[in-house]
């Protein structure tokens, strides 16, 4: 198993135009934790998702991704369908995006595509039913069963996905996700519109995730009662920088975090600066 | 709750909005002046060229007024109508629930009964050509609509140069086999592999665009074959076409009188109906094929994927699906299917020329897809017998044909927007198989 952090970035900056959205972040995400990254709105967290995940080509920077057996990917150079098809990055989106025309079952078959053209010899072994496919896809929705089983929905496996209900949508996503079978999942603010209940059940998802499928989480959220529970470390952003980078405690004490959320006047500031100094 | 929501719904529509007397009466009278504007012209005075060339012209107020009366007549039983029929009516509260369910049963059994029967068509119009006839016109169209549908209702990209294909395999054919003397049945795989080179070809380029944009480039592209067709004098004979194509026959036996005929090593008299019957069952066989292999093709990887790219792309490359060969399979494939009808064609017509693969092809075949519900096989095949079918029993009415046809186009998409067959069916399930509502699914942006 390797020592290296899974993820890595290095001095990444994206730039729109006269906009820096981020600004020469780098941060790591250790292998087997949930990391968070938080910050205020428009502080370019979804913009360093979109960079991980291949949506967007940073300005500059890299974004370095180790495998358990070591294996590298500079993710900065590859293409956006082979991040998740060789580095073994998974997401889900801010906005849902499911495939609402398909059950929740076609759902979870859609995310083991890979796999399962390659079973398929490129579709023609497929075409003449041969025995090796036929097994290949019987596992394929074993998988989906059972990630469906683990979020909870299997007695909706056959119902359109477009007809679940928000939070149920949001769990489908995860485990879509899931069924890819990541090195590491990206959650864009995974507990948004969810009430305390489901978000406690989500908490407790992730951290099954973490602990039983080795998977590494990075996770955006502004629900800071999921963030502090399950995080093992947070980084902290503003104004496209990191601005704070800990153990969920000492983020909730860093005078400069507490700033950037609530805001300060003049005498705070100074009395910042001050204890810094 | 057990009040159906018609019984509801008048009252409702009363309370809401006030329909009264007046209302009607006004939006009558509106409707009659503007058919008395558009008539006034168009009816009310005829010109026609006098015998020594200058205008002759001549008014018809009666013909004018009645027209106009009609408008107003016909405004008032609207009204009433849908006063009677609930605010959201439309023509689809035309057809009780019960009957649709209904409906649904008989769709049940309506795909094996079709198949059964068209099986049967040879043996009961055996001795009626123009039924024959048009009963392979009709499966040619079902076939390209089957093959469009891959393209269309599956992976969602709007193909307005579907034509192109089918003229790709029409003259693949008729070139290999008039030069090279190939027989049908090695041309008609290199036809659809050809046709397929195309697509590719095509879909390299255009497949970054989008919606209406690829519209056009398709468009654009079916065009393109058909002026290099017409201007490429030296290969495909230009406008004057490709004639002599040698008919199919049957795995080297040839469908002629005389010695080495099929009619003489079966010790059966020769009769011409043979060689239409032949093409029949080829047709058929050919669109049983497409069939086959589409509803196999959705149970595949690949075809889900298709399908996933209609409901959403980003998701598709957030799972690691690569979009481009993912589309250009679908082109690749459908133009496949274009090239087989394409081939098929040029061996029943023994002529080709560029004049059978206008846009006008394109159009219908379109037409085809999207009335019978994007995506549905059954929907697609029923659509094209209501095309093709019906255009010819208008045939009667001669110059209101286009008329009725076009009418009948509209209530239908009035009644089912999603054409015949809206809903989806699921690729897999796990307990039950349950059909998917044509509200969530989604059509794709190109």
């Amino acid at each position: 198993m390797s020592s290296a952090p899974i993820l890595a970035l290095e001095n990444l900056t994206m730039r729109f135009g006269g906009i820096i959205a981020v600004n020469a972040l780098s941060f790591t995400a250790q292998r087997k934790q949930i990391t968070a990254l938080i910050g205020p709105n428009g502080a370019g967290k979804t913009t360093v998702f979109n960079c991980i995940t291949g949506f967007y080509k940073p300005t500059s920077g890299v974004i370095r991704l180790t495998h358990d057996d070591g294996a590298q990917f500079e993710m900065q150079k590859l293409k956006d369908y082979n991040i998740s098809k060789q580095a073994k990055v998974a997401r889900t989106f801010q906005n849902i995006r499911l495939f609402p025309g398909m059950t929740a079952l076609e759902n979870l078959m859609v995310a083991q595509h890979n796999a399962l053209m390659k079973a398929s010899g490129l579709t023609f072994l497929g075409l003449l039913g041969v025995p090796s496919w036929r097994s290949a896809e019987q596992s394929a929705i074993d998988n989906a069963v059972f990630w469906l089983k683990r979020v909870g929905l299997l007695d909706r496996a056959d119902d359109a996905a477009g007809n679940f209900a928000y939070g149920d949508q949001r769990r489908l996503e995860i485990a879509r996700a899931m069924c890819t079978g990541p090195a590491l999942l990206c959650l864009d603010e995974p507990a948004a519109g969810l009430n305390a209940r489901e978000s406690g059940a989500l908490s407790e998802l992730l951290l099954s995730i973490r602990s039983d499928h080795d998977t590494s989480i990075l996770l955006i959220e502004h629900d800071m009662s999921v963030v502090m529970e399950i995080s093992d470390r947070v980084v902290v952003m503003d104004y496209g920088v990191k601005i704070a980078e800990g153990t969920p405690r000492e983020i909730r004490d860093d005078p400069k975090v507490i700033a950037a959320y609530l805001g300060t006047d003049e005498e705070e500031a100074a009395a910042v600066m001050e204890a810094e100094a | 709750m057990s009040a159906s929501p018609r019984a509801s719904s008048p009252a409702s529509s009363n309370g809401s909005e006030p329909v009264g007397a007046a209302f009607i009466l006004k939006k009558a009278v509106l409707s009659a002046l503007v058919a008395l504007g558009l008539f006034s012209l168009m009816v009310g005075v005829r010109t026609e060229a006098g015998q020594s060339g200058q205008l002759e012209y001549w008014t018809r107020f009666g013909e004018l007024a009645s027209l106009v009366g009609a408008v107003f007549i016909g405004s008032i039983v609207v009204e009433l109508l849908r006063m009677w029929l609930g605010p959201r009516g439309g023509l689809g509260s035309f057809v009780p629930s019960s009957v649709q369910n209904g409906m649904s049963v008989a769709g049940r059994y309506l795909a094996p009964a079709l198949l059964i029967f068209t099986f049967l068509v040879p043996v009961i119009f055996y001795n009626q050509r123009y039924i024959l006839d048009l009963g392979i016109l009709v499966l040619t169209y079902v076939m390209l609509g089957w093959g469009l549908n891959v393209v269309v209702g599956l992976a969602g990209l709007l193909d307005l140069g579907y034509v192109a294909f089918y003229a790709v395999g029409a003259y693949s054919y008729g070139l290999l086999s008039t030069t090279f003397g190939l027989s049908f049945w090695i041309c008609l795989p290199l036809a659809g592999i050809l046709a397929a080179f195309w697509g590719v070809l095509l879909g390299f380029p255009v497949l970054r665009l989008r919606g209406d944009y690829l519209a056009i480039v398709t468009l654009a592209f079916g065009e393109i074959i058909r002026l290099v067709l017409i201007n490429w004098q030296d290969v495909t004979g230009g406008p004057n076409g490709i004639s002599g194509i040698p008919r199919p026959s049957l795995f080297g036996i040839p469908l002629t009188p005389g010695e080495g005929g099929l009619a003489s090593m079966l010790g059966i008299p020769f009769s011409p109906t043979h060689r239409i019957v032949f093409l029949f069952y080829l047709i058929l066989a050919l669109a049983l094929l497409t069939n086959w292999v589409t509803i196999r093709l959705r149970r595949l990887p690949i075809g889900r994927a298709w399908e996933a790219l209609r409901e959403d792309e980003v998701a598709c490359r957030a799972l690691g699906i690569n979009i481009t060969t993912t589309k250009l399979t679908a082109f690749a494939t459908g133009a496949m299917f274009g090239g087989f009808a394409g081939a098929f064609f040029a061996t029943r017509q023994g002529f080709i020329s560029p004049e059978s693969f206008t846009f006008q092809e394109s159009a219908l075949v379109l037409a085809i897809v999207v009335l019978g519900g994007m995506g549905s096989q059954l929907g697609v095949a029923l659509a094209a017998l209501a095309m093709i079918g019906g255009f010819e029993l208008f045939r009667s009415l001669e110059v209101y044909r286009m008329l009725v046809f076009g009418l009948a186009m509209v209530l239908i998409m009035i009644w089912r927007p999603r054409g015949i067959v809206g809903h989806r069916a699921p690729t897999v399930f796990l307990e039950k198989s349950k059909s998917i509502s044509s509200d969530l699914v989604k059509e794709g942006h190109g």
